[in-house]
């Protein structure tokens, strides 16, 4: 009994990763390596306007003057960038498919096996309209139409650049420059496609709308965009659900969110990541290295980002809040769990500029297995930031006795009124502890499942419901069988 | 209902149980002396299958089963119960959903419904009653800044709520005021049945003047070195350990 028990104590068994099929699907790339002739080429597919391929062009030519950050706490095997494709495309029957009637059935049933439907009747009695991404191309958008009544513009990075290119003009890169750092740089260079929102001034969505990113091709890199206006007083819950194949060769993932906030708006983002993770020993799994940032431009705005970490071998990320308009308000509410040889990075800035901002954060980091979990988050008020309110609460879960937990927190007040507060607390969850629940009769899964999910409660209540649940089954799933 | 032979077992190859021998009876209350670092609660803690110990010889039967092949969550779901002498604290696990999720996971296992919230409640009441704990504890997390006695509480009314057929509890009269170690023993012996047994372990006889035991043994250094009855208790009460050294003594053929 001693060894059974082992067995399920230590590692996680492979194949746990429901999501790691591979869809046989021809797709449209471009052959590995990065060169100018490779960006303007990719911008040329997408029959870009000019002053976007130029601004592409810029940005490859200062990223090739940049070097990759190490300053994170993680450990990965340098990338090989000229060995990456940059573009690939799944080649539909007909080029850009008008209705889901279109879409190749392939891709619809890969998205029906993921639990995503996008026939819209099927799709949660109409509360999400879906943006389905396919190796960084939009395949399908639902409740388009419905949307499209009240103004709001909802559907794929590529058509909004068709359709509404002064607003795309006017916003992209507002938020992250395409100097930003290396990979939004490399992402500003390169990205394929990603989901655009636009929410006209005083409209409050009605649903939630939702994109979800679905990495197939082998040895290509992805690189998505996302870009969100609420306009003045407009309303706007986003949900970002991520998975990807289980392949032995590690995957580069970078993507750039663009969240801008006008006055009185109010945008709430989440995200449930679960790119494939690797198998227990390290091999394969999504390097997620991302860049999320939003704007509270005017009055009285406020971005809240909700975010569970589950999947992916090395995540960094930093979710972040710039605070310009007076009143306006930034919120954190991070999960990241890393199991095995995963290691994640991640934690959020908010910078508070305006008068009177005040800022959350919650973040929670449960480490099992061999994994490494850092939470690093920075919070700084500039001079002008009258009363500026920040309350952090960083609490780290050990499960076993072999994984780590780290926080780095940066404060930076140069306002005398300010009030920051950091709390930070860790727990061990031990073979005491799980024997304490055996004792009584609860298995060892639903002692770690329970333990989780009361740890991770103040991070839940933030998602939408259907999501909060799907969010504790991911729990369990990227748990089972860590250390008691 | 348990039967224990020559049961051997250790910890990082140190022997610490060696050799006991223990029958008990359906309806029988045993009570375990000893002094400190005798092994006391190394054989609660082995059967209970705390995996830090290695069993390295004997066997244990229980209910007629081999109770060894059983991993310690089977053994509690075949209903043995054992109350620590250091409650375990998890923080984030609810006092209440905890016992719940416990119970439910023992009825299920007798193929019984289960309860849901409100259910849970109705019983947990009159428990609560029973032993006067404070209802604000099911709204904490488990046993975390719990008093003492507090924790020692909570165990028994964990063990009123699972109704076990074999209770072991491993000194849970240690730290209770005078009070609570009244209305503690209420509620060991309102869970008498003859049908069920209890496996007391005590360094006090006032204990046992509350919950009479059928018999009392005396364990020292990893083996059962006297068995009684309850008169023994009364007798150890007077003249201590000392006399081991003696027995030893004699033992070693001095
Ligand atoms: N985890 C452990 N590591 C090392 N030694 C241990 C461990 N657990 C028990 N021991 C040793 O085994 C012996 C018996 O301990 P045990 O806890 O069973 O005693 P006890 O009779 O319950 O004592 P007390 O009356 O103080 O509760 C002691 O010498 C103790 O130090
Ligand atoms: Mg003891």
């Amino acid at each position: 009994m001693r060894n059974e028990d082992e067995k399920t104590f230590e590692g996680l068994a492979d194949g746990d990763y429901k999501y790691g099929f591979v869809t046989d699907i021809e797709s449209d790339s471009l052959p590995p390596g990065l060169s100018e002739e490779v960006v303007r080429e990719i911008s040329r597919r997408k029959e870009e306007p000019d002053w976007l391929t130029e601004w592409r062009v810029k940005a490859y030519h200062h990223w090739t003057t940049l070097e990759e950050p190490t300053w994170a706490k993680v450990e990965f095997p340098p990338i090989d960038y000229q060995a990456l494709s940059y573009y690939s495309a799944p080649k539909q029957k007909i080029a850009a498919p008008k209705n889901l009637d279109e879409v190749d059935p392939e891709l619809l049933e890969t998205y029906e096996k993921l639990g995503i439907p996008l026939r819209e009747q099927e799709v949660l009695a109409g509360v999400v309209a879906v943006d389905a991404v396919f190796d960084s191309v939009s395949v399908a958008t639902t409740f388009k139409g419905k949307l499209e009544e009240m103004g709001i513009i909802f559907g794929s990075f590529s058509d909004a650049v068709k359709e509404y290119p002064e607003l795309v003009k006017k916003y992209l890169g507002s938020v992250v420059p395409y100097k930003d750092n290396y990979y939004a740089t490399l992402n500003s260079a390169v990205f394929s496609d990603g989901s655009f929102c636009y929410v006209p001034p005083g409209v409050r969505c009605p649903m939630e709308l939702s994109t979800y990113f679905r990495i197939n091709a082998a040895n290509t890199g992805q690189f998505e965009r996302t870009l969100l206006i609420a306009d003045e007083g407009a309303y706007v819950s986003y949900l970002e659900g991520c998975t990807a194949p289980q392949r032995d060769e590690n995957q580069l993932h970078a993507a750039v969110v663009e969240l801008i906030a006008h006055k009185d708006a109010q945008i709430k983002y989440s995200t449930v990541q679960n790119w494939y993770p690797g198998d227990k020993d390290g091999k394969g799994g999504i390097y997620n290295f991302v860049t999320k940032r939003g704007h509270c431009r005017g009055d009285n705005a406020k971005i809240s980002w909700t975010q569970v970490e589950t999947g992916s071998a090395i995540t960094w990320k930093y979710p972040s809040c710039i605070l310009k308009g007076d009143n306006s308000v930034g919120e954190f509410y991070s999960v990241a769990v890393t199991n095995n040889m995963q290691q994640a990075d991640t934690g959020t800035k908010m910078i508070h500029i305006g008068k009177n901002t005040s800022s959350t954060i919650i973040s929670k980091g449960i480490s099992a297995g061999k994994a490494q979990n850092s939470y690093r988050g920075m919070v700084k008020v500039v001079e002008t930031a009258e009363n500026a309110r920040n309350f952090s609460q960083c609490d780290s879960m050990l499960i076993g006795d072999r994984c780590g937990a780290h926080t780095f927190p940066y404060i930076d007040v140069n306002n005398p009124t300010a009030q920051v507060e950091h709390e930070a607390t860790t727990t061990k969850i031990g073979e005491d502890q799980i024997f304490y629940c055996n004792q009584r009769g609860i298995s060892t899964e639903d002692a770690i499942g329970m333990i989780v999910n009361g740890f991770c409660r103040e991070v839940f209540q933030e998602l939408p419901m259907e999501f909060a649940v799907e969010a504790q089954k991911l729990l369990s799933v990227s748990l089972e069988g860590s250390v008691g | 209902m348990l039967q224990i032979r020559n049961l051997k077992a250790g910890i990082d190859g140190q022997a610490i149980l060696k050799g006991i021998n223990l029958e008990i009876k359906p309806g029988e209350v045993h009570a375990i002396m000893g002094p400190n670092g005798s092994g006391k609660s190394t054989l609660s803690q082995v059967l209970a299958d705390n995996e830090n110990y290695t069993v390295d010889g004997g066997s244990i039967t229980y209910q007629g089963r081999d109770l060894l092949e059983l991993n310690a969550e089977q053994r509690a779901l075949e209903g043995i119960f054992m109350a620590f002498q250091y409650p375990v604290e998890i923080p984030g696990f609810n006092n209440e959903t905890f016992l719940r999720t416990a119970l439910n996971a023992q009825r299920k296992h007798r193929g019984e419904v289960e309860y849901d919230a409100f259910d849970f409640a109705q019983v947990a009441k009159e428990k609560m009653k029973l032993l006067e704990l404070d209802p604000g504890l099911m709204k904490r997390s488990l046993n975390v800044g719990f008093s003492g006695g507090e924790k020692k509480r909570n165990e028994c009314f964990q063990m009123a709520m699972l109704e076990p057929s074999l209770a072991i509890l491993d000194e849970t009269d240690s730290g209770l005021d005078i009070d609570a170690l009244r209305i503690v023993s209420q509620g060991i012996n309102a869970l008498r049945r003859e049908d069920r047994a209890v496996l007391l372990i005590t360094h006090y006889q006032r204990l046992l003047e509350y919950i009479v035991p059928d018999h009392v043994h005396v364990l020292a250094d990893g083996q059962i070195v006297r068995s009684g009855g309850k008169e023994l208790a009364s007798e150890l009460e007077k003249t201590g350990y000392g006399w081991l050294d003696d027995k030893a003594a004699t033992a070693g053929g001095r």
